[in-house]
């Protein structure tokens, strides 16, 4: 293939607007994962029934999917503390933490994935918004809307993450809550109250990341599994337990693959991030900007 | 139980089922049901090798499956490799695979290699889709000729009396190893890995030979797929389904021994096949799942963590 300029900037710009996507879906295993210590591995699928719910009020009310995210993020907020109610009475609170809930979280992936399979079925599905078929031309430079709004909405949401967490006194104990939890409860926090919310919090990103999603592309009910690897390796690359790695590692996948994509075909595109996360925890375990 | 004759029963009881299957029954889908649940038993023991002596969880089954698998079909469409090759040759391949997924990560901490484990299903999963050789996304065909060998009826008679040595084997040396000095140092690792180590407990050394051996059984398992289905294709061989079964099997049947994963895939490999055939495959799926988060969050120590309690208080009394 010729290697232009106008098809590299073209592709450089496509990655910026992906990885900011990918900051989105990546912030909540950011939290989770980075600052809490839960290995959320279902957080995909959460991100894929955000999707569908979006669709859902897309087809019957013709709502925008972005509209639903932020009307139903307080439904993902309260499934984000259900979940983390069980995990703790089933696993943290006895201290066997890691193997069970893996395969706990293993499995409520897998569940999820399935009910959305029995209920919407296996095809793609879409939405149709003011602006998906609209694009903008600066030059030669493409900007289509449909990626450009997920990447306003997921820089909003990473950002205002990044700032409420480091200004706030809830967001300080988020950070302090992996790392000494008894010196919070000396602090007068409940670190399991913390903890819970925070987690909550992580879902919720979920619902809106998964609007985003179903914007940009068509969606179907295992595409999650696809996203496993790429959260992880956003996570791990750029660090655990910091937001602004978090965006750093996106960045890093984002651009990537759509180079992948531009010069070896959509096909490949997906051993990138895969191949990524295996050099990343071959090499450099703690990331980018880790602690 | 001396592991000798452990092995010496285990090999006699599958060729008594064996030989009983293949002198009554004549209806063929019953050899294709038995064949996936003995399929699954293999798969099982071998995540429990890793998953439930060592600690550390697999979510890759798929994976080393599917490595089993095309190992084999690329035997066959090179020289066409008859079974008893294709065999080992996979279980080299899988195993040499989970030794080295397990060198890069398994220094780190465990979750890091379950994560790992997930990311190279995804990685394989995308080489084989794009790899001409062996089909790509549309799959290969293995077109055995018609005489089975060994004075066997037909193929699917052989391959399930092939099926049934190897799950024999694969289930010894899981009970080999668990009553081993190695199974005591697998166990001291999944109790307390720190205090292994400043015990002497080679850690490293002793994970890797288990996510080798773990690794190439499951390859085992996969080997003899392409030949008894005839056909093969990518989305089903790194379905996400062998993966969680694998999983779900031990952690039901209860993961410190080996009767548990026995246990676990044969309750859960038949009901599945007859959800499966009754209702539907999305279903029967959607039990599995529901039933591995029931017992991992209920009942922990699964199914013969019930028959313990049951004896304990049986000799209390």
């Amino acid at each position: 293939m010729e290697l232009t300029a106008d098809l590299l900037i073209n592709a450089l710009i496509s990655g910026i607007l992906l990885a900011g996507f990918y900051a989105a879906v990546s912030v909540g295993i950011g939290i989770a994962f980075g600052m809490l210590d839960v290995v959320n591995i279902a957080h995909p699928a959460f991100i894929v029934l955000g999707s569908y719910v979006a669709y859902f009020a897309n087809q019957t009310l013709g709502a925008d999917p972005i509209v639903t995210a932020f009307v139903l993020s307080p439904a993902f907020f309260l499934l984000g503390v259900i979940i983390y109610r069980i995990y703790y009475y089933a696993f943290e609170r006895r201290g066997q933490e890691s193997l069970r809930s893996l395969a706990f979280f293993f499995g409520i992936l897998f569940i999820t994935e399935v009910a959305l399979i029995l209920a919407f079925g296996v095809d793609y599905r879409l939405v149709n918004t003011l602006y998906s078929s609209t694009t903008w031309r600066v030059g030669f430079v493409d900007f289509p809307l449909r990626l450009v709004v997920p990447f306003a909405g997921s820089l909003a949401l990473t950002l205002g993450l990044h700032f409420y967490l480091s200004r706030t006194f809830f967001g300080r104990s988020v950070l302090a809550v992996a790392q000494d939890p008894q010196a919070l409860q000396l602090m007068g926090v409940n670190p399991r109250r913390v903890k819970e919310l925070a987690f909550a919090l992580s879902i919720a990103t979920a619902g809106f990341a998964g609007a985003f999603l179903i914007v940009i592309q068509p969606v179907q009910p295992s595409l999650g599994r696809v996203y496993i690897g790429l959260v992880f390796a956003i996570t791990v690359l750029g660090g655990l337990g910091s937001i602004a790695g978090t965006m750093v590692g996106a960045a890093i996948l984002g651009i990537a693959e759509s180079f992948t994509a531009t010069f070896f075909g959509p096909s490949w595109s997906p051993a990138v991030s895969f191949g990524l996360l295996l050099a990343a925890l071959a090499f450099r375990p703690t990331g980018l900007l880790g602690r | 139980m001396k592991a000798r004759w452990f092995t010496l029963i285990a090999f006699a009881v599958a060729l008594l089922v064996v030989a009983a299957v293949l002198t009554t029954v004549t209806n063929n889908y019953f050899y294709t049901a038995s064949y996936i649940v003995l399929q699954f038993i293999i798969l099982a023991t071998a995540w429990n090798i890793l998953g439930g002596l060592t600690g550390y969880v697999n979510f890759g089954s798929a994976a080393f499956f599917s490595l089993g698998a095309y190992s084999s079909v690329v035997l066959y469409s090179w020289f066409k490799a008859p079974v008893p090759v294709a065999v080992p040759v996979a279980a080299a391949v899988a195993g040499l695979v989970g030794l080295g997924a397990g060198y890069l990560t398994l220094r780190l901490r465990g979750v890091f290699f379950a994560i790992a484990t997930l990311a190279l299903s995804e990685v394989l999963y995308t080489f084989v889709v794009n790899w001409d050789y062996v089909g790509g996304a549309r799959g290969a065909y293995i077109i055995l000729p018609n005489e089975a060998p060994f004075g066997f009826s037909n193929n699917t008679q052989y391959l399930f009396t092939v099926m049934a040595l190897m799950t024999a084997f694969a289930v010894a040396v899981a009970r080999f190893i668990e009553t081993s000095r190695l199974g005591r140092g697998l166990a001291a690792i999944r109790d307390d890995e720190i205090a292994a180590e400043c015990s002497g407990v080679p850690t490293l050394r002793l994970k890797l030979i288990s996510t080798t051996v773990s690794g190439a059984l499951m390859g085992m398992a996969g080997s003899t797929f392409p030949y008894f289905m005839q056909y093969v294709e990518p989305t089903a061989s790194f379905s996400l389904s062998y993966s969680v079964n694998s999983i779900a099997m031990p952690l039901i049947g209860g993961m410190h021994s080996w009767a548990g994963p026995v246990i676990g895939a044969i309750l859960l490999g038949t009901i599945q096949q007859l959800v499966q055939v009754t209702v539907s495959s999305a279903w029967n799926l959607l039990i599995v799942g529901v039933l591995l988060v029931a017992f991992v969050t209920l009942a922990p120590n699964g199914i013969m963590g019930w028959v313990d309690r049951w004896r304990s208080r049986g000799k209390r009394s």
